[in-house]
């Protein structure tokens, strides 16, 4: 039976982390400037915690195969665990695991520090997110820089676009706002995102951005991230939203800069 | 240490009752209100498994039309999920290893004739019962049971209208949750008092065994953290009937616009969360606790360093209320808190990686016996290694953001909380079910058990987490809407069927329970050659536990192969043994 033991939580243990080297089921390619450095940061976990979980499973395993019970006369032998060495071995364990909690405490942080300490640059892409169930409206505030007021008495979701957000067209500000169905955004330039949810929780993920942020009723959330590659990205909902969450998705269009001022202009001209 | 045989005595005044509803349905006997809770655990991981089964059909059968039950519609696949996770975390995780087998087995291991608060403890049972039909009843209301999951987060759960299922439903939902909590307030205040003052003499703290100490400490766990969920399931009431606005700020809903105004929906998330990561501990302290016990009793040595081990599970219950926002990184809190909270976290490791170590220098240089419960208290390390590895990946907000509502998150707790659990519960029925119904189990069909269950287990739960780096997200009902959800569906199929496999596995248990109940060789009254109280009792035991006498402790709970000793293990209530190292 210890024997046994030993092979089937090897081969558990050898397959689970096998997935993970080959990286048969992984991220997707990264598409914006923090992308690399969370991903490198997965990785030096996953190796410290790789080489935990290894440790552990085959120490198991071979515990179990080395010290079954053969019949024999031979007893097992008395440790209380609680001699002085004893309790320096698991003192000595508890400092390694304290130290590795720093290293990621520390590294993790920075991370986590670069990308949400600090406000968006100046010159960034502005737009507000807007989810409500089950869609998403983005929106850009116009050569005025400035959004216009929306109210949710003059929400319509039907009429879709500046209706479903509920923009109020007497503001003079909300005249040269403009309210898309789709994100686009030009590359290599950061974006502030101003996450806004009309109704119910819900999140704004996109994995390829390494990027996700709850948009939440009555708060106006400020974020930024910054792509890197032109392209369409998939947008979804990943905070529980109701019965149409799983259909709650969209796209993140990234441009070079020419076509995303291309864009906005066009759409300016649209709405004039 | 004080001594409390009055206490015990004057309490137990009840006398053995003789009518059927005084003994089985409305009993004060702390055993038969342990087995109550034991029995309404199993059927209620029996209708959590078969949501879940649904729920693995659905994915990858979207448009299948069951019988009885037609074609899944998206709401009730939500539906499925509130109530899977709601069953299982109240009702199956909480109820089985603390109400059940700690009514059971504390007084009797720290030689109490019951329950400090007998009564209490018939309400608290009754109360969880309540709760239950709550529970269940929301499938058969109008609109059916509420699809905003089982952490209910506002304004979702707050608002009728919000989808179908958030009626009649979402109250019933709440009332069910606040009934437990005022059932498990009950069952922690008992719990905690039998420990402190029922104990019989010379079972000093340092005596009790670490089970005894785990139930304690999740009682200790479960008084703070269950108020702080029944304030928020009433606050959430009131919410949705009376018209405050606790948790909904200005919007709309369904094109209408709500009357809230002002409400925070963190609120909810803070309230929730604060009794949320406890709850984590609520269900696997106990079966740590049981898995110390059941490896030192399968290896034949001592727990290895009862005080490592103790202190190590008073670090978890210290911490585990400083570390609720990790559940929280991007939900729009304050970042700055994050980084406090992600500290706070990643210092779980330390405790979690020295119980780890103890148990497995527990087994070192015994003599290992690979009896249904060592099995599965092994897989509960091996499992709780594997739970435990991923979450310092979510402990660090920078990586939370890529993983955080994917199915990597539901990997991780469903292998350290969901099933290292069940495989504690699993090790506590299979050690115990001799000195609880006098039977012995039948043990091929026990050990069979347990290699579907491991086996099948990971084969559920680690694709889990490459599906979640692929950037899956939990709780969708279908996967046909979003590019590159197509391409893991060969994966979502793989877990389905080893999910099949798994659960007609857990018939084999089923089966192996009632036959045993029936037909199984009569057990002996110490068939492990355990220490602890409950075995030096008859089988099983007598209404007041000890026939009538009260027992005296000489010795610590696990004081196997010890030096110079006739036998390899030394009862706790055997002449005092010189302390050996």
């Amino acid at each position: 039976m210890g024997l046994v033991l030993l092979i089937v939580i090897c081969i558990i243990t050898f397959t689970s982390i096998f997935f993970f080297l080959a990286r048969t089921w992984w991220f997707p390619a990264g598409a914006a400037a923090a992308a690399a450095a969370l991903d490198h940061q997965f990785v030096n976990t996953g190796v410290a915690m790789g080489i935990a979980f290894v440790v552990a499973q085959v120490g198991l395993g071979l515990i179990l195969w080395k010290y079954r019970d053969r019949g024999s006369s031979g007893g097992a032998q008395y440790y209380s665990g609680e001699t002085h060495s004893e309790i320096l071995v698991i003192v000595l364990a508890a400092i390694g695991f304290m130290a590795m909690d720093i290293g990621v405490d520390v590294l993790g942080g920075h991370l986590w520090a670069a990308e949400r300490f600090r406000p968006a640059e100046a010159g960034a892409t502005k737009v507000e997110v807007n989810a409500m169930q089950f869609a998403w409206y983005f929106r850009y505030p116009g050569p005025d820089g400035k959004f216009g007021a929306t109210t949710p008495e003059l929400e319509d979701a039907s009429s879709g676009g500046e209706g479903a957000i509920g923009l109020d067209s007497r503001d003079p500000a909300a005249k040269d706002d403009i309210v898309s169905g789709i994100m686009v955004v030009p590359v290599n330039r950061e974006v502030e995102v101003i996450l806004r949810a009309h109704d119910v929780v819900h999140s704004f993920a996109v994995p390829a951005m390494r990027f996700k942020q709850d948009a939440v009723p009555g708060l106006a959330i400020h974020m930024h991230f910054t792509p890197t590659r032109t392209g369409d990205f998939e947008l979804l909902c990943s905070q529980l939203c109701g019965l149409g969450h799983y259909k709650m998705h969209g796209i993140v269009r990234v441009v070079t800069n020419e076509e995303f001022d291309k864009w906005l202009a066009a759409r300016e001209a649209e709405k004039q | 240490m004080a001594t409390h045989e009055f206490a015990a005595e004057a309490s137990h005044a009840h006398a053995a009752p003789q009518g059927f509803i005084r003994k089985w349905i409305f009993s004060l006997d702390h055993k038969v209100i342990g087995l109550q809770y034991f029995f309404l655990a199993l059927a209620s991981v029996c209708v959590g498994m078969f949501l879940s089964l649904l729920m693995r059909i659905h994915l990858i059968w979207p448009t299948a039309v069951l019988p009885f039950l037609g074609e899944i519609k998206p709401e009730t696949y939500l539906s499925l999920v509130t109530m899977h996770g709601t069953i299982m975390v109240f009702f199956v995780l909480t109820t089985a290893p603390q109400a059940g087998f700690g009514n059971y087995f504390l007084p009797i291991q720290i030689g109490a004739p019951d329950m400090a608060f007998p009564v209490l403890n018939m309400l608290s049972f009754w109360t969880t019962f309540l709760a239950f039909v709550a529970a269940v009843t929301t499938f058969f209301v109008i609109g059916g049971a509420p699809l905003h999951g089982w952490t209910g987060y506002p304004p979702l759960s707050a608002l009728q209208a919000a989808g179908p299922g958030e009626g009649l439903g979402a109250d019933l939902w709440a009332i069910s949750i606040a009934l437990f909590c005022v059932a498990s307030l009950m069952g922690a205040l008992n719990f905690i008092t039998t420990t402190l003052d029922m104990r019989a003499k010379g079972m000093s703290l340092m005596r009790m065994p670490l089970t005894c100490w785990a139930w304690f400490l999740t009682a200790v766990l479960g008084l703070l953290a269950f108020g702080v969920l029944l304030s928020a399931c009433i606050l959430l009431l009131m919410d949705r009937n009376i018209g405050t606005s606790f948790f909904v700020p200005l919007g709309t809903i369904n094109g209408q616009v709500t009357a809230h105004k002002g409400g925070s929906p963190l609120l909810w998330q803070h309230l929730f969360w604060f009794f949320g990561h406890p709850e984590v501990y609520i269900a696997i302290l106990p079966a740590m606790g049981i898995c110390s016990q059941v490896l030192s009793v399968a290896s034949r040595k001592p727990a290895f360093s009862y005080k490592a081990i103790l202190l190590s599970m008073l670090s978890i219950v210290t911490l585990s209320f400083t570390v609720w926002g990790h559940h929280m990184f991007i939900s729009g809190m304050s970042p700055y808190s994050a980084y406090g909270f992600s500290i706070t976290t990643m210092a779980i490791t330390v405790p979690s990686a020295i119980l780890t170590f103890c148990w497995l220098a527990t087994l070192w240089r015994g003599k290992i016996q690979f009896t249904a419960p060592a099995l599965f208290g092994i897989g509960f390390v091996s499992l709780f290694v594997s739970g435990g590895v991923t979450g310092p990946f979510l402990a660090q907000p920078a990586l939370d953001i890529p993983l955080h509502d994917t199915y990597f998150v539901t990997g991780h707790f469903h292998l350290i909380m969901g099933v290292a659990s069940i495989f504690g519960i699993f090790a506590a029925t299979y050690y115990w079910l001799p000195k609880m119904f006098g039977r012995m189990f039948n043990e091929k069909l026990a050990r069979l058990h347990f290699w579907v269950s491991f086996a099948g287990t990971y084969a559920i739960f680690m694709p889990m987490h490459y599906l979640g780096l692929a950037g899956h997200p939990r709780r969708y009902s279908q996967l046909t809407e979003v590019g590159f959800l197509h391409d893991l569906i060969p994966l979502q199929k793989f877990i389905t069927f080893a999910a099949f496999i798994t659960i007609a596995g857990q018939l084999i248990f089923l089966v192996n329970l009632f036959w045993s109940l029936k037909f199984g060789a009569k057990a002996s009254d110490n068939p492990w050659e355990a220490t602890t109280l409950e075995w030096t009792t008859a089988t099983p035991p007598p209404h007041d536990n000890f026939g009538g006498h009260t027992p005296v402790v000489y010795n610590g709970p696990y004081e196997y192969s010890v030096p110079g000793a006739p036998r390899d293990y030394v009862m706790q209530t055997d002449p005092e043994i010189e302390p050996a190292h």
